[in-house]
C-alpha cells in the first residue's frame, strides 16, 4: 500500500463505513490495523470477507479548503483497503 | 418572581395528573405516554423470541446490562493514572491500549482500543461521525451529547469552535488531531499529566481524570492546592 492514498469517490447504495465527507480526499497511511470482516457484508448478515483496514490521516486543509480553522490540524479515520487508491508521490 | 408560571401551566397542561407547580416550585413534566416506536417493538419481539427459543435467558440479559452499567469512566481514569506513573505501562498502552487495559484486569471483551497521547503541542479529540462508536467496554455508555448530530458533524469540521464551547481554548501553536471512529477501532485520549502532581499517588491522580478529558473535550482537573505533598 502506497503511503499516499485517495479515498475512492464512489457512492454505492447500502451500508458502508467510508464517510462521504472523506470520499475523493487524499491522505497518508498513519498505520495498518490488520484485517477485519467487511462491514458492507456484515451489515446484512452475510458471510464477510476479511479486508485490510488502515488509519488514514488527512489535513484539515485537504478536507475543508479555505474554510479550515487551522489548515495543518488533522483528521484520522479508519478506511478499508478496497476504498483506497494509491496516489503517486510525484503526481502531476 | 422566578417561579410565577401558573398561567402558562393552565394553558399547556393537557394531562389529568398534576396541575401547577411541584412542591419544589417547578412545573410538572408531562408523562411519557407515547406509543412504542417500531424499533422498540422490534427489540422486545426479538428479545422475547430469543428467550422463548432458549438461545438466551432473561437472567443473562440482565447480567449483561448490569455489566455494562458497572463500567464507568473510573476504569479509564485508572488506566490513565497508571500510564502517568509507570513508563513501561505507558509504552504498552500506546502500543496496544486494549491489551494494556486487560493487563489491569478490565473485562473489555473484544474491544480494539487505541490510545492517543496529548503532548505539549498536540491535542486529540475523539468522535464517531457515522453513529456513536465509543469505548463502552472500558468507559461505559457515552454522554448524550457525544451522539448528537451537532457534535458528530462539527467535531470534524470546526473542532476548535467545539472545544471553545466546552471551555477549552487551545493556542494556535497546538495541533489538533481529530479521530473519527469509522470502523473497528475505539479511541481513548491519554491526557498530559497536569503540572504540580509530582507528589500524588496513582489513586489520587486517577481522581483528576475526567470522562471528557479521555474524549478530548476537556483537560484533567488541576490538583487541589495543599493536597498531599511529596
Amino acid at each position: 500500500m502506497a503511503k499516499r492514498v485517495r479515498v475512492r469517490s464512489l457512492m454505492p447504495p447500502g451500508h458502508v463505513r467510508a464517510p462521504a465527507y472523506l470520499r475523493g480526499k487524499t491522505g497518508v497511511i498513519e498505520r495498518s490495523l490488520g484485517s477485519f470482516g467487511n462491514p458492507e457484508q456484515l451489515a446484512y448478515g452475510l458471510p464477510a470477507e476479511k479486508k485490510p483496514l488502515f488509519r488514514v490521516r488527512f489535513t484539515m486543509a485537504e478536507l475543508w479548503g479555505d474554510q479550515a480553522e487551522r489548515p495543518s490540524d488533522t483528521l484520522d479515520a479508519e478506511i478499508y483497503g478496497h476504498w483506497l487508491e494509491e496516489v503517486p508521490d510525484h503526481a502531476p | 418572581m422566578p417561579h410565577d408560571h401558573h398561567d402558562h401551566d393552565h394553558d399547556d397542561d393537557h394531562g389529568h395528573h398534576h396541575h401547577g407547580l411541584s412542591p419544589s416550585g417547578h412545573p410538572y413534566r408531562q408523562d411519557d405516554d407515547t406509543p412504542l416506536t417500531y424499533w422498540q417493538r422490534m427489540e422486545i419481539a426479538v428479545r422475547e423470541l430469543l428467550i422463548e427459543r432458549g438461545v438466551t435467558t432473561a437472567a443473562e440479559i440482565a447480567g449483561q446490562i448490569d455489566l455494562m452499567d458497572s463500567r464507568s469512566p473510573a476504569n479509564g481514569a485508572a488506566v490513565v493514572a497508571r500510564a502517568w506513573t509507570d513508563p513501561g505501562f505507558k509504552s504498552r498502552l500506546l502500543d496496544n491500549a486494549g491489551d494494556a487495559s486487560r493487563e489491569m484486569g478490565f473485562d473489555i471483551g473484544p474491544l480494539h482500543l487505541i490510545a492517543v497521547e496529548n503532548t505539549e503541542d498536540t491535542h486529540n479529540l475523539i468522535v464517531c461521525t457515522l453513529c456513536s462508536c465509543y469505548p463502552r467496554n472500558l468507559l461505559g455508555l457515552p454522554p448524550d451529547w457525544y451522539k448528537t448530530r451537532a457534535y458528530r458533524s462539527r467535531a470534524v469540521r470546526e473542532p476548535r469552535a467545539v472545544l471553545a464551547e466546552f471551555g477549552l481554548e487551545l493556542p494556535d501553536s497546538t495541533t489538533i488531531r481529530v479521530h473519527d471512529s469509522t470502523a473497528d477501532m475505539r479511541y481513548i485520549v491519554l491526557p498530559a499529566r497536569p503540572a504540580g502532581t509530582e507528589g500524588l499517588t496513582e489513586a489520587e491522580l486517577a481522581e483528576l481524570v475526567t470522562r471528557d478529558c479521555m474524549i478530548g473535550t476537556g483537560l484533567p482537573r488541576a490538583p487541589q492546592t495543599g493536597a498531599t505533598a511529596g
